[in-house]
């Protein structure tokens, strides 16, 4: 290379054009292998996500509610995650309204969190029956039923009305699920979409909105 | 017989670097000759890798990463298999001393001020370690399929959730499911026994190549190799590190060894520290159990997270208490590396550091109750302060003069 640079005289410009041109080819080869690289890491990529099998699995699960009391929680379980029903009393239905002041969501503004048909002070087509998703919104732990009066509730809040508790990072929702002010819980328990066959059975994963979601 | 080998030797290193290696890492690596007890839990790092990789080989063999038949294999392997609860009680007690030990390891680094020029890609390899490390734990913690195996990971993978936007989606991503099910356990199986293992052992190949290019630290913080013999240049402090130090890392190996037995065979799940009581019930997706806690090595980092009320803030804040000791070569303004010579300003500024890692470890295996918030976001406080005001308090902070030669 030296000797072809000495021909053409001038040494240093040669060198230097012979680097551009070196370093464009390095460039180009580089930017080549990294769309390459790029384009060969999306079968990998894409084969950890949800098989076609898991997204077709999570049938609407149908729930029969005739046997339940007054203020018992049912859990069943829909696509892997617990979905509670809850039986409110008239008494607990009326003392919703009366928390709003502590809830950071009480008129379920966010619609992520429920059916348009649940965007009611009950969230829930008829109040009587709460249905909701059991998962805290915080990281995912399941909260406890802890009814109005019972002990354990004297130390979660001075007036107790009845809700849920969640045991991980002490998130606190009322019984419409509503996320209390002050907790890590950014959001309302989820309401999932759901329909009545009868009056005493419901089915859940599915709305005659969309059909089975 | 004597020249067979010699020529055996000779045949092989005209082949393969094997004396030159052997003298460069070995036998004519000089290290300082005044190490103390503190520079054992390098070596011990080392040999708790090779035993965790060698116990998971075996306990691999009977373990099925399905989620119907998991708890019950690790119940076979603990009832069944000869010696099989032996292997898996060496597994999961080295887990917990893996991390003491690392804990230890750091700790010197902090008092020796070993992460300072020219050692600050050595500390950031080293961290980088220690995050291979707890990814690994947390892989495997999912294994046994118990109950706590389920909702931490479940809290975990959750944090990711609470990225702006994409959250979601790279959770469903990482689980590969919209719960955690069967392919999450199924992958974070392979993740533990390849994936990590092979990182973690290339991370510590790369950590010892670079130690052994700066050269190693002391307790005095001294460069050795700025006083050199001029006729050989060899350190004057330097001694190599075989057979001096092979002997005396033999000594902390049987110390170790001891200890280690000693929990193995009397206290194996360490009144549920290392093996928490709540994981010997099968995963149940319908029930949290009452009271979650990490392993006790997160702990610092779940107070953390607890700390803050807030979601995305809490999570920002869990990752920054790790991201932070990234930079530490940086933070610390001091002209001398070792606590012997820092003044009254650090050596306090590193007691406060310890109450508050303490106290944020003991308050994450708690319950969370309003007065307990409040002392962990004191401790929060105190151990972020503890980083982020260093450039200012280690500049103005009185020093000694350090000598030229080590003592002993």
């Amino acid at each position: 290379m030296s000797s072809t640079a000495n021909v053409a005289g001038t040494k240093n410009t040669a060198e230097i054009q012979d680097k551009s041109k070196r370093r464009f080819l390095v460039a180009a080869t580089a930017g080549v292998g990294a769309v390459g690289a790029g384009f060969a890491a999306v079968p990998f990529v894409m084969s950890l996500r949800p098989s076609a099998k898991t997204q077709a699995a999570g049938a609407p699960v149908e729930i029969d509610i005739s046997k339940m009391e007054m203020g018992q929680l049912l859990i069943v379980e829909w696509r892997g995650k617990p979905v509670w029903i809850v039986r409110r009393t008239e008494n607990s239905l009326a003392d919703l309204p009366s928390l709003n002041s502590k809830l950071s969501d009480p008129d379920s503004e966010v619609t992520s969190q429920q059916p348009d048909y649940a965007k009611n002070p009950a969230r829930a087509i008829k109040p009587e029956y709460l249905v909701v998703i059991g998962i805290c919104t915080h990281l995912g732990c399941s909260p406890t039923y802890i009814k109005k009066g019972a002990a354990a509730g004297n130390d979660i809040d001075d007036d107790w009305k009845g809700g849920f508790f969640c045991p991980c990072h002490g998130s606190k929702f009322d019984l419409a699920g509503r996320v209390y002010k002050g907790v890590p819980a950014p959001t309302n328990l989820v309401v999932p979409p759901y329909i009545y066959l009868s009056n005493t059975r419901i089915l859940v994963g599915a709305d005659s909105s969309k059909g089975v979601a | 017989m004597d020249k067979i080998l010699t020529a055996s030797l000779e045949w092989v290193d005209t082949r393969f670097p094997l004396t030159k290696m052997w003298n460069e890492h070995l036998a004519q690596y000089y290290a300082p000759k005044n190490f103390n007890m503190w520079y054992y839990f390098g070596s011990l790092a080392l040999v708790l890798l090779v035993l965790q990789i060698f116990t998971g080989i075996f306990l691999a063999v009977n373990y099925k990463p399905d989620a119907t038949m998991a708890f019950a294999s690790v119940e076979h392997i603990m009832r069944d298999i000869d010696y099989g609860w032996l292997i898996r009680y060496m597994h999961s007690t080295g887990a917990s001393f893996f991390f003491i030990v690392i804990y230890l390891h750091m700790f010197r680094a902090l008092l020796y001020g070993s992460y300072k020029k020219p050692r600050e890609l050595l500390w950031i390899i080293g961290m980088f370690i220690y995050a291979c490390l707890m990814a690994e734990s947390f892989l495997g913690y999912l294994l046994p399929w118990g109950q706590m195996s389920f909702w931490g990971a479940q809290v975990i993978i959750s944090l990711f959730g609470a990225i702006p936007y994409v959250g979601e989606d790279l959770a469903v991503w990482i689980r590969g499911d919209y719960v955690i099910g069967d392919a999450t356990l199924n992958r974070f199986f392979v993740y533990h026994v390849v994936l990590v293992p092979i990182l973690l052992l290339a991370l510590a190949a790369v950590h010892i190549i670079a130690l052994h290019e700066v050269g190693s630290n002391n307790p005095d913080g001294i460069e050795i190799k700025k006083n050199k013999d001029p006729k050989t240049g060899i350190p004057l402090d330097g001694i190599p590190f075989h057979p001096y130090y092979t002997v005396k890392d033999i000594v902390g190996v049987t110390v170790f060894l001891i200890l280690f037995c000693t929990v193995i065979f009397y206290a194996p799940e360490m009144g549920g520290y290392f093996l928490e009581h709540n994981n010997f019930f099968p995963a149940d997706p319908m029930k949290t159990p009452e009271h979650i806690e990490p392993s006790w090595y997160f702990t610092p980092f779940y107070a953390i997270l607890r700390a803050v009320p807030d979601k995305f803030l809490g999570v920002i804040a869990m990752g920054a208490s790790i991201v932070v000791l990234f930079f530490l070569p940086w933070l610390d303004r001091s002209p001398v590396k070792s606590i012997r010579y820092k003044g009254w300003i650090f050596k306090m500024a590193l007691g406060l550091f310890i109450v508050s890692f303490f106290g944020l470890a003991y308050l994450g295996m708690q319950p969370s109750t309003p007065i307990k918030t409040n002392f962990a976001q004191i401790f929060t406080t105190m151990y972020f302060a503890f980083f982020l005001l260093m450039p200012w308090y280690s500049k103005i902070d009185k020093t000694k003069p350090v000598p030229e030669r080590v003592t002993d």
